[in-house]
């Protein structure tokens, strides 16, 4: 279009920097107030012009807060939950969208109110059930009288127990059970052509069989998408991997930032709290970058 | 080869019914087709034939055997759809070998078949490409390569070329005709353009509101349409009709404006009938011709080879095709000239053709 | 909607959903249950028994100061967060979608704070927001005392304000800009046509046609207000000083899980599971609407 507008464009092109400025001052403060010596990072103003200490601290930072195995912690729990979630979901839009069968509304809503609970509100309890996974079960036994039917008949007592605290698992089967990719997968199942469908039952393939040739590769894109926010989300958990890692061999990265904040007393070691910031927040940066499109995409997606 | 029994077969969903009872039978190798307006029920028949909608009553018959309680992967069906249906992540040859691969044919088997078939419809230099890549003509083969790779007893098309160019249209009508006449497979045929119908038909069945209205050949379909909707619904621009009163010696027309000398034929005075003419069947002449209908031009359609004249016929409106070369001006004064044979009666009421009058007079004076 | 083409074997189906279920089951209903129960008893901690009390958990979060003053910050933390994340990223949003020079590469790096942990950019803003170090420490050069987040509830408060919507401006700037780009070019050029200039068009086109979008994100982000923020919080105040960022899901695990009073965070999850079940109510009315408009 023909627009003549030069002061308009002006200020939006300031504005615009404005919002760049801020967007990236705090990754670039963090960058070179890692790169400093204790010293030169306690000056105020902090001098602008980054120092020499950058590999050091990076180095001090990373024993100090143990990152190797955190960073492993982190990537194999957000890995975990990226797929548990794109396998999980796929299943289950599968059959809410492709199936008719008694009760097949009530499970869509069941699923749809998970939805509205964020773990964070219902922490105590979900970590009293992780504690010991199968105490529903247990609990469902108990209040029915079959374990004790199942005592007075077999003799045995029912006690079912099996811990996930300082688990992989405990990390991230709560965090898979979530509506939020089933939602995601089912807007997509149900653009995908009934004739396709149609097709695939006249050259004579069953449910299974099209769920893996035909509709698994179609769901390519909505799996990246998906798997790319959820590996994010997952990386970036903080209250739930504090709590349920009581001891340190299964803590993750994110979580082990607290052992970075400056005590107080004694000069503060921004240098290196920075240094391990840095080193955290760097994974997702750069999955954020590498995967733009699929984190827009996926974003826009799971929130519908 | 198979032959096809549909014997009053139904198909209703929660509320509504949209097959009421069509009763066909199919002969092995006959090419088939379903015409209707959209909505019709045709594709529904078709899809109940496929296997695709559960068959609500009546009963369908494969080479004898009833198909009602069938998968369609063991009805041996093949379906060229609409839209093509094509899976957009599998090469030209995964999509035309699926159905092997899922019936568990040896890959080297398979391959085999697709190249044969690819080479019947030319497709071999496109085995690698993905649907996207492909023209509508090309997909469209495609198509009919996942159908005929079967080597099915029964080809089914559900308006298969609908949604190709005028151009490709006409040359993928011939192909499959030829290609009909080479497999010579049992095949159903669905659409709501009258053309490809007439073209490809052996058989035609006009179907309107869920049921059959008429099942005949194309040329019969059109020279004695059974009901009052084939009749305007076959031929295109569409047959006028005029509607009309049964009296003691004729019919009055147009509100009595007209009247058409005629034996009753034991039509009780006053039984309402509608008469219809082609509008290739009326001539034009010069207005004052004795015994032609006074008419007033409203609008000239040229087609090029004809043209097509709407007037005005005592403020009804009627059509007129022609070939001659005559160009009226819109508002002229032209003379109409119908021949008793070219008229088709039906009955107002039922819509049914009409063949117990005779015209009495060799032209009407109208 | 529906799906006309369905698979007859419906026990197969169900299977399918069967992995799903029994997750949702047992993270996600029995907790949520036995936080009802909980709330309505009084918990030993560590097993032991409970008593059965009604309503008195509630009746004694419900009378304590503390508790409505969690609330209070909750609510101011979500009002001026929302607020300012959603304004800047509209403002930023609307000025990328038109396209001008340089328009591409804003659009990629304005999302990337969306991507940082809450805690990380939370240790981050520690720094820059210190009151001995860092940035703002200038301030306190020339008017000593007058910033200290350590010591001064509202600094406190301003900080983890900052730092929260430092990362929802992200967030909100990528529903923005997609909200602007859904809109038909075809439209915009008939505005033009019919003599509308570009402050115009916005106001008489755009912005009518993205409020959806606003009531959206703005349940989204007061959502996200009370969830996301309790690693901000926790690494940057602790809920201090004097409670004045002890917002309300930070509150729920301090006495949950230091305090081990589990009846009474069960009880105030309860209350912040109804907090937000109303707003996602409120949100589902507006996603209708959402619909309507296309």
């Amino acid at each position: 279009m023909v627009e003549r507008t030069p002061i308009l464009n002006f200020v939006t092109h300031v504005i615009l920097f404005l919002g760049f400025l801020m967007a990236v001052a705090p990754f670039v403060i963090v960058a070179i107030a890692s790169s400093h010596n204790l010293k030169d990072v306690n000056d105020v103003p902090m001098p602008l012009l980054p120092g020499s200490d950058f590999w050091i601290n990076i180095k001090t930072a990373w024993t100090t807060a143990d990152l190797g195995p955190k960073l492993l912690n982190s990537f194999i729990m957000a890995t975990g939950v990226a797929a548990g979630k794109v396998i999980i979901s796929a299943l289950t839009a599968f059959s809410i969208v492709y199936f008719r069968y008694p009760g097949r509304t009530f499970i869509f809503w069941l699923i749809f109110v998970t939805l509205m609970l964020p773990l964070e509100v219902r922490i105590v309890p979900t970590y009293a059930v992780v504690a010991n996974v199968l105490s529903p079960y247990q609990a469902i036994l108990d209040v029915t009288g079959l374990s004790w039917l199942i005592e007075k008949v077999s003799g045995v007592q029912v006690s079912l127990s099996l811990g996930l605290l300082n688990s992989y698992s405990g990390l991230i089967l709560p965090l898979i059970a979530t509506a939020t990719g089933t939602f995601l997968y089912r807007q997509f199942f149900l653009t995908v052509p009934d004739e396709l469908t149609e097709a695939a039952r006249m050259d004579g393939a069953g449910a299974l069989r099209f769920f893996i040739d035909i509709l698994l590769p179609l769901s390519r894109n909505n799996m990246a998408a998906l798997g790319t926010i959820m590996f994010l989300w997952a990386w970036n958990q903080y209250l739930w991997p504090l709590l349920i890692t009581t001891d340190q061999s299964h803590a993750t990265a994110v979580t082990e930032l607290k052992q970075l904040i400056p005590n107080v007393g004694g000069i503060p070691e921004w240098n290196i709290a920075m240094a391990g910031t840095l080193i955290v927040m760097l994974p997702p940066l750069i999955v954020v970058v590498a995967m733009q499109r699929w984190f827009v995409r996926g974003l826009i997606a799971t929130e519908k | 080869m198979a032959s096809i029994t549909i014997r009053d077969a139904k198909k209703s969903y929660a509320k509504m019914q949209v097959v009421h009872g069509v009763d066909l039978e199919i002969a092995s190798g006959e090419f088939v087709v379903i015409l209707g307006p959209s909505g019709c029920g045709k594709s529904t028949l078709l899809r109940m034939i496929a296997g695709l909608e559960e068959i609500s009553g009546g009963e369908i018959a494969i080479d004898g055997t009833v198909v009602n309680k069938l998968e369609p992967r063991e009805r041996g069906c093949a379906m060229v759809f609409q839209n093509y249906a094509l899976y957009p992540h599998m090469s030209v040859a995964q999509n035309i070998g699926y159905s092997l691969k899922v019936a568990g044919v040896p890959a080297a088997e398979r391959t085999q078949r697709i190249q044969a078939v690819a080479r019947t419809l030319e497709l071999e230099h496109l085995l690698d490409r993905k649907p996207m890549a492909l023209s509508g003509g090309q997909r469209q083969r495609v198509a009919m390569g996942r159908a005929m790779i079967r080597e099915p007893k029964v080809f089914l098309f559900d308006e298969p070329l609908s949604n190709l160019d005028a151009k490709l249209r006409v040359q993928m009508r011939s192909e499959i005709r030829k290609l009909h006449r080479r497999l010579n497979a049992t095949s159903v045929f669905v659409t709501h353009d009258q053309v490809e119908a007439m073209t490809l038909a052996d058989r035609l069945v006009v179907m309107n509101g869920g049921r059959v209205e008429q099942v005949g050949t194309p040329a019969e379909i059109y020279s004695r349409p059974a009901t009052r909707f084939v009749a305007t619904f076959v031929g295109a621009p569409a047959m006028n009709i005029l509607e009309g009163t049964v009296e003691l010696d004729g019919l009055s027309l147009l509100g009595g404006s007209r009247r058409l000398a005629m034996a009753r034929a034991g039509l009780p005075v006053g039984t309402k009938v509608a008469m219809g003419i082609r509008p290739e069947a009326v001539r034009l002449v010069a207005p004052g011709t004795a015994g032609a209908l006074k008419a007033t031009v409203d609008l000239v359609e040229e087609l090029g080879a004809g043209r097509v004249i709407y007037v005005d016929l005592d403020g009804a409106p009627f059509s007129v095709m022609t070939s001659e070369a005559v160009h009226p001006e819109p508002g002229s004064a032209v003379g109409l000239k119908i021949l008793p044979e070219d008229m088709h009666f039906f009955s107002s009421e039922t819509g049914g053709r009409l063949d117990v009058f005779k015209v009495s007079v060799p032209e009407p004076a109208l | 909607m529906e799906k006309r083409v369905t698979f007859s074997r419906w026990t197969i189906g169900i299977l399918f959903a069967v992995p799903q279920l029994l997750l949702i089951f047992t993270f996600f209903y029995w907790p949520a249950g036995q936080a009802v129960y909980w709330s309505l008893t009084l918990q030993q901690p560590w097993g032991g028994g409970n008593i059965w009390v009604g309503l008195d958990n509630f009746r004694s979060i419900l009378s304590s100061a503390d508790y409505w003053n969690s609330i209070t910050a909750s609510l101011v933390f979500a009002g001026i967060s929302t607020g300012l994340a959603m304004f800047i990223a509209l403002v930023l949003a609307a000025l990328t979608d038109r396209q001008l020079t340089g328009s591409r590469f804003y659009r990629v790096v304005l999302i990337w704070p969306y991507g940082i942990a809450a805690p990380a950019l939370a240790l981050a803003f520690r720094f820059i927001l210190a009151p001995e170090a860092g940035f703002l420490a200038v301030v306190n050069r020339m008017w000593p005392g007058i910033w200290d987040p350590g010591l001064d509830g509202a600094d406190a408060m301003a900080s983890i304000i900052a730092a929260f919507s430092w990362k929802y401006v992200g967030y909100n700037f990528i529903f923005f800009l997609a909200a602007f780009q859904a809109i038909p070019r075809s439209l915009i050029e008939a505005a033009a046509m019919d003599g509308s200039g570009v402050i115009r068009r916005f106001w008489d086109i755009q912005f009518p046609l993205i409020t959806p979008t606003i009531f959206f994100l703005l349940v989204i982000n007061i959502t996200e207000s009370f969830q996301d923020s309790f690693g901000i919080v926790d690494i940057m105040t602790s809920g201090g000083p004097a409670n004045a960022t002890n917002l309300m899901v930070y509150k729920i695990y301090s006495d949950g899980f230091k305090g081990l009073d589990y009846s009474g965070a069960a009880a105030q999850s309860i209350i912040l599971m109804l907090l937000i079940i109303v707003l996602t109510i409120f949100q589902f009315r507006f996603i209708e609407r959402r619909v309507h408009y296309r």
